[in-house]
């Protein structure tokens, strides 16, 4: 990312710690007191079974959800710079991404407007922005007849647009084909390697082992285990994680730990 | 019409509302206020101007003066109510206790007879009541109530409707507590009556006026017409200036002056419907 | 049947001899109608749309009082109006009762609660498609309120649509508010109403047909700018 860029604050926001987080909905614990903390640079891929709480635990972070109990503080020094904080250096791309009814160019500069982008900033940002994920050629095309996964790369461009430091991603293949998935997983490696750090839920192991520098693995609202990729798919430490590793663990099995 | 003054009390809340409306409607009809200046409201009977007599001689005054009148044609108690809140300059209506009483409360100067028609009964060809023919109404009244058959009665405080009741105490009969049964008051306008009477056969009173300009008359004709108690005596009101100082005083002096000149009088005297005159002037107080 | 048949004569009649009257009073309902779903829009989007967003006490009894208005009687609406700008009411002194401006002022608080009910029900759909979405992108409420407002802006014209076809097609308010008065007032509603007392029901109903035939102009227009539209930005 090049110097003088309206959204890119010198100072991290990172680290990103979760305090003793938990979450309640409909009189029902969804997320069981979780303790971490995320550092800037590894791909951070959280696995887990349907119903672990995986999205939960993405939107506590991104602050679309406020914990039951505890507390997510960043603690970066950028985090008090500015007004807005934290949330305008993090982004999120969700498992169905929501399209303005206008063109591809324009929601990506719908994002930076609400942001704050100048209006004579923000045509070029829109053009590399389309550019990174292939989508130049559309990029007067209404976003809402875009295909499924030319939708997703245009919520990766709004993303990208905007410079995060943090990107959050929710299943983002869940719907894609192979094709479409890889060019995703592509533009997820661009991030990455631009410096963005890479929080994202699957529950595709594949996914997982090419994609991931570090595993959190929840069940039933826990975080089970924390590990390097390698070690994770190679020598899970928990039970759990070994069936899910051993595909044995696709669906909840186990009741919950407690009923409340 | 509702009293006014005690119920502005209870909707002040919608007043913000109406306020910013209001002032965006004023720019609408910013251009009508022009017009405005040189006009009159009348607040009038539906007799008056469904027969089609405003039509007729308002243009001949209009040319006359150049002052354009606007009628508002609606039961003699709601044009009362209306002239009452300063909304109409002029008041032309036809029930004279009510036209007395008005003045005498101060809220309208200088009432005078202008012209005058007659009511009558009308009812269906087969007539099963039997009182084709007769000259006196309230035996014919009678006749209705005891044939137990259907009335359509007006039900609308309007000048008409005062007449009517009138008929029914003279007959010492309370047509009320018939309501709904073969007596229906309608709450409408004369011509929604008459619409009433044809859909249901039914008979009713009506002025003359209305019922000769009526086009939807079916199978219905009059009956019963010519006593004396069917007299219908129109007369015509200026709002009091003392009581509402925003009343356009100078245009509804010469309005009236005009209706009650030879040249007014003759207007009526011309106004025909199908070749038949609908009101007889009587500006001098000539009475048949 | 015949009635029938003499009204659509009727109504031919009115308009291939171009009728002057009839000119006139289609104008006046067109321009009565239009403004007051324009001042209605006005009020009623941004309002249903704040009700939609925004948590403040009294919200929800706020939406069920908007529900509620949307069956208010015209009648009623036409006697508050009138008490409202009669000389002996508060709004007096502009002298604007029995004028166009008096009738565009009834209609407008006809049916600004049609427009803001339903323009709640239309933001509230789309917020819980577009919550998650316009709060990550950082979006304040009021930028997610001109956001909705936009998007939604396809469904909303059925909304104005709903508004129009209420003011257009009513009687009590206009005709109470506006006199029913010949050349000033007088609208295809009241005119109809008229015709219908004078006896005249072929004329009436040939109105009646005229009036229609307008209401299906003006939703024809809109639903083609809407299909155009529609097809451009998808």
């Amino acid at each position: 990312m090049t110097a003088g860029q309206p959204l890119a604050e010198t100072a991290p926001i990172l680290p990103l710690e979760l305090d003793r987080v938990s979450f309640e909905a409909g009189g029902r614990r969804l997320i069981e007191e979780i303790t971490l903390t995320f550092e800037a640079g590894p791909r951070t891929l959280i696995l887990g079974p349907n119903g672990a709480g995986k999205s939960l635990l993405l939107r506590l972070c991104h602050g679309l959800l406020r914990p039951t109990t505890g507390r997510v503080i960043w603690r970066g020094p950028g985090a008090a710079l500015g007004p807005g904080g934290p949330t305008r250096r993090q982004a999120m791309v969700f498992q169905r991404p929501v399209m303005l009814r206008r063109s591809a160019a324009a929601n990506v500069a719908y994002a930076l407007s609400v942001n704050g982008v100048r209006w004579k900033d923000r045509r070029a940002l829109v053009g590399e922005a389309l550019e990174r994920v292939g989508l130049a050629r559309l990029a007067e095309r209404p976003a809402r007849v875009l295909s499924a996964g030319e939708q997703q790369r245009l919520a990766l461009a709004r993303a990208w647009a905007l410079q995060p430091e943090v990107l959050f991603l929710d299943e983002p293949t869940a719907n894609l084909d192979p094709a479409a998935s890889h060019a995703v997983e592509r533009i997820i490696n661009g991030f990455h390697q631009a410096g963005t750090k890479i929080v994202m839920t699957t529950h595709e192991l594949g996914q997982a082992r090419r994609l991931a520098d570090e595993v959190l693995f929840l069940h039933w609202g826990r975080l089970v285990e924390r590990s390097p990729a390698d070690s994770f798919f190679t020598q899970p430490r928990t039970p759990e994680a070994d069936a899910f590793v051993r595909g044995e663990l696709l669906w909840p099995c186990a009741p919950p730990p407690e009923e409340a | 019409m509702i009293e006014v003054r005690r119920l502005t009390s209870s909707i002040t809340a919608a007043l913000a509302a109406v306020a910013m409306a209001m002032t965006m409607a004023m720019a609408a009809q910013a251009q009508d206020s022009a017009a405005r200046q040189r006009s009159i409201v009348v607040a009038s009977t539906t007799s008056t101007d469904n027969s089609g007599l405003f039509g007729y001689i308002l243009p001949i005054f209009e040319a006359e003066t150049g002052i354009k009148v606007h009628v508002v044609a609606v039961g003699t108690g709601q044009a009362l109510e209306i002239a009452r809140n300063g909304d109409a300059d002029v008041l032309l209506v036809h029930h004279k206790p009510s036209e007395e009483r008005f003045v005498s409360g101060g809220f309208g100067v200088d009432r005078r007879d202008l012209m005058y028609n007659d009511f009558v009964i009308i009812g269906p060809k087969a007539d099963p009541a039997g009182i084709d023919g007769m000259t006196d109404v309230v035996e014919a009244f009678k006749k209705i109530a005891a044939g137990r058959v259907p009335f359509a009665s007006r039900g609308d405080d309007s000048g008409t409707h005062k007449v009517e009741r009138q008929i029914w105490r003279q007959a010492g009969i309370d047509a009320s507590v018939a309501s709904g049964a073969w007596y229906w008051e309608t709450g409408s306008g004369m011509g929604a009556t008459l619409n009433t009477a044809v859909g249901m056969d039914a008979y009713s009173l009506s002025d003359r006026a209305t019922w000769l300009s009526f086009r939807n008359k079916a199978e219905l004709v009059i009956l019963v017409q010519g006593d004396r108690r069917l007299f219908n005596q129109y007369g015509v009101i200026r709002v009091n200036p003392a009581r509402h100082p925003h009343v356009k005083a100078a245009a509804a002096k010469a309005f009236v002056d005009w209706l009650t000149s030879e040249a007014g009088q003759k207007a009526i005297a011309d106004f025909k419907v199908d070749g038949r005159q609908l009101f007889f002037p009587n500006a001098k107080g000539l009475g048949p | 049947m015949d009635e029938i048949y003499a009204a659509a004569a009727a109504a031919f009649g009115l308009i291939l001899d171009l009728d002057p009257d009839l000119g006139e009073i289609v104008v006046l309902s067109l321009r009565v109608s239009l403004t007051a779903v324009a001042l209605a829009t006005a009020i009623g989007l941004p309002l249903g749309a704040a009700i939609a967003l925004f948590r403040f006490p009294g919200r929800r009894t706020m939406a069920v009082v908007l529900n509620a208005l949307m069956g208010l009687p015209p009648v009623v609406v036409g006697l508050i109006v009138y008490l409202m700008l009669s000389r002996a009411g508060p709004f007096g002194v502009f002298g604007l009762l029995y004028t166009p401006g008096a009738m565009i002022v009834a209609q407008c608080l006809l049916i600004a609660p049609i427009i803001a009910a339903l323009t709640r029900q239309v933001v509230e759909d789309l917020w819980a498609e577009y919550e998650e979405q316009l709060r990550s992108l950082g979006a304040g409420p009021g930028r997610a309120m001109a956001t909705l407002l936009r998007d939604g802006r396809f469904s909303l014209v059925t909304v104005v649509l709903a508004g129009f076809g209420r003011a257009s097609a009513e009687v009590g308010a206009v005709m109470i508010v506006g006199g029913n008065i010949d050349h000033l007032t007088r609208v295809m509603t009241t005119a109809i109403a008229l015709e219908t007392s004078k006896g005249n029901l072929a004329l009436a109903l040939g109105l009646g047909f005229i009036l229609m035939t307008l209401a299906l102009g003006v939703n024809a227009a809109a639903f083609v700018i809407k299909d155009v539209a529609q097809r451009r930005q998808g």
